[in-house]
């Protein structure tokens, strides 16, 4: 039966709960459909512009999945934040790190979280690394039509199976189609020449410290290579940022062991230049 | 044309709920008690996996006694509203009063409008922190809303329970253990017999705890804490 006064709906979805009742506030409708967007030189409007990253990854090791990402957004060719976040958290056993238009992207992370910790405290239980995955698929597919107005939410999902005690990470195109990646993946403009260091180093069963190693120095490299990818700031104190999903939940890798690869790395590289 | 007999409003009133009471009174109950750290919510249930008590957010969980459809239809709306909130404004915007509130306005008004009246009484509790004090929030199958202290009993021969434990409770806020206890020999006073730790539905909100601050015990949580 209806409660008045209280919000009904059927299912155990929170997305399809505001997708339904309170539309303005889901993803993949802005109601932008009339105003000028994206690339459209045939019309003479300039390009909209948003803020934009990114190269963020994640590799698997011994215990779990390690992801980073860098702190850079942009705006065309200007920086529009330096220490932006782009990995998240989203539940105990989950993270996802994004790549696009930062507005969206953040606000995907954010209902994501919200549907995963909703379905887990109506049904008693939380839903399996699978159905996360799929979920978050869908929430993907539903902003394709945001896609053509120039506002890309690209995520990397990435998440501790318990029931098969393993990590797994999880990419996505466009459309909402969702891909299992075995060993290491990264999006966004740096993501190719980030692939390329993991593809030159990876190893299975990494231990915790080496595939940290390996993701700052993907992030590295990728910096050197784009300029939508910013690197370790040196001046500000700006370091990449990272977290390890495990069996035992989601950890924060802290700064200090961060800043503490990047000066070996740097001092190593410093080293072939003289 | 025959005329509808006519049944004054007072006789309807009456009779909706002295229905809804009888249906209230054939469960079990629920007590809910404030401990040094948080709250404590104990109901007598033998199913493990059928709750009558949950999370509903952060600080702010619920109790239902009755009937089953209707509380958990209750409860899952309460959530509903409780993301919305915090999904559209802050975590911290959420809070046990603005549910309580809503809570009582739908009763009261099923309660008015509808043939049958909800066959529920429940209860809203939000753990204070930082200082603040924590809420209990009362709701019956009407929608009158009491605003309650230190505990809170709801269901099946609730006022037998609130008896015994107005006179053993005083002015100390008890610890974790003691509240357990209390609490279960208070269940303990309507059928009248032990009640075994399988069959016992035991949580807390935890005021040290960060963001969600809900715990259920586990049954051998519960015996740790009833061993004496």
């Amino acid at each position: 039966m209806n409660l008045p006064f209280l919000p009904n709906h059927d299912d155990s979805s929170f997305f399809d709960f505001i997708s339904k009742q309170h539309p303005d506030l889901t993803i993949g409708n802005r109601g932008l459909s009339s105003a000028p967007a994206g690339p459209d030189a045939s019309r003479g409007v300039p390009p909209m512009t948003v803020p934009q990253a990114t190269t963020v990854l994640a590799i698997k090791y011994q215990k779990g999945v390690v992801i980073a990402g860098d702190r850079r957004a942009t705006e065309g060719f200007q920086i529009a934040d330096r220490r932006i976040e782009k990995v998240f958290k989203i539940d105990d056993h989950s993270a996802m790190a994004i790549a696009g238009a930062a507005g969206p992207c953040i606000e995907m992370a954010k209902l994501f979280q919200t549907e995963l910790e909703h379905y887990e405290k109506l049904e008693g239980v939380a839903l399996s690394c699978e159905g996360k995955a799929n979920k978050l698929g869908q929430m993907v597919k539903a902003n394709l039509p945001m896609v053509f107005q120039g506002l890309v939410v690209m995520p990397l999902y990435v998440g501790f199976d318990v029931k098969r005690g393993e990590g797994r990470i999880f990419k996505y195109d466009i459309t909402g189609g969702r891909y299992e990646e075995s060993d290491y993946h990264a999006i966004g403009s740096g993501g190719k020449d980030a692939r390329n260091t993991m593809r030159e180093h990876f190893q299975k069963n990494f231990a915790e410290a080496d595939a940290l190693k390996l993701a700052l120095m993907s992030l590295y490299n990728a910096a050197d290579d784009d300029v939508g990818t910013g690197g370790p700031d040196l001046v500000r104190g700006i370091y990449p940022t990272a977290k390890c999903v495990t069996a035992q939940g989601i950890a924060d890798v802290p700064d200090a062991s961060i800043r503490a690869v990047y000066d070996g790395l740097i001092a190593a590289r410093r080293s072939k230049e003289t | 044309m025959p005329m509808p007999y006519y049944v004054s409003p007072e006789q309807m009133m009456q009779d909706k709920a002295e229905y809804a009471k009888k249906g209230i009174a054939k469960g079990r109950s629920i007590i809910v008690m404030e401990y040094a750290d948080g709250v404590l919510l104990t109901a007598d249930n033998p199913s493990a996996s059928l709750h009558k008590i949950s999370e509903v957010y952060d600080s702010i969980a619920f109790a239902g006694a009755g009937k089953y459809s209707e509380f958990e239809n209750l409860r899952k709306a309460g959530i509903r509203h409780a993301d919305l909130k915090g999904f559209m404004y802050s975590r911290e915007d959420v809070t046990a009063r603005s549910l309580a509130n809503g809570y009582s306005q739908s009763l009261g008004t099923i309660f008015s409008q509808e043939i049958k009246p909800l066959e529920v009484e429940i209860l809203v509790v939000q753990v204070g922190v930082n200082g603040h004090p924590n809420e209990i929030y009362r709701i019956s199958f009407d929608g009158s809303i009491i605003d309650e202290k230190k505990f809170a009993v709801i269901g099946g021969r609730s006022e037998t329970v609130q008896t015994f434990l107005k006179d053993k409770i005083d002015g100390q806020v008890p610890s974790l253990k003691a509240a357990v206890a209390l609490c279960v020999s208070a269940l303990e006073q309507t059928p009248n017999q032990k009640l075994a730790p399988e069959g016992l539905e035991i949580a807390v909100l935890e005021r040290q705890r960060a963001t969600r601050k809900f715990r259920r015990l586990s049954t051998a949580d519960i015996k740790q804490l009833l061993a004496s």
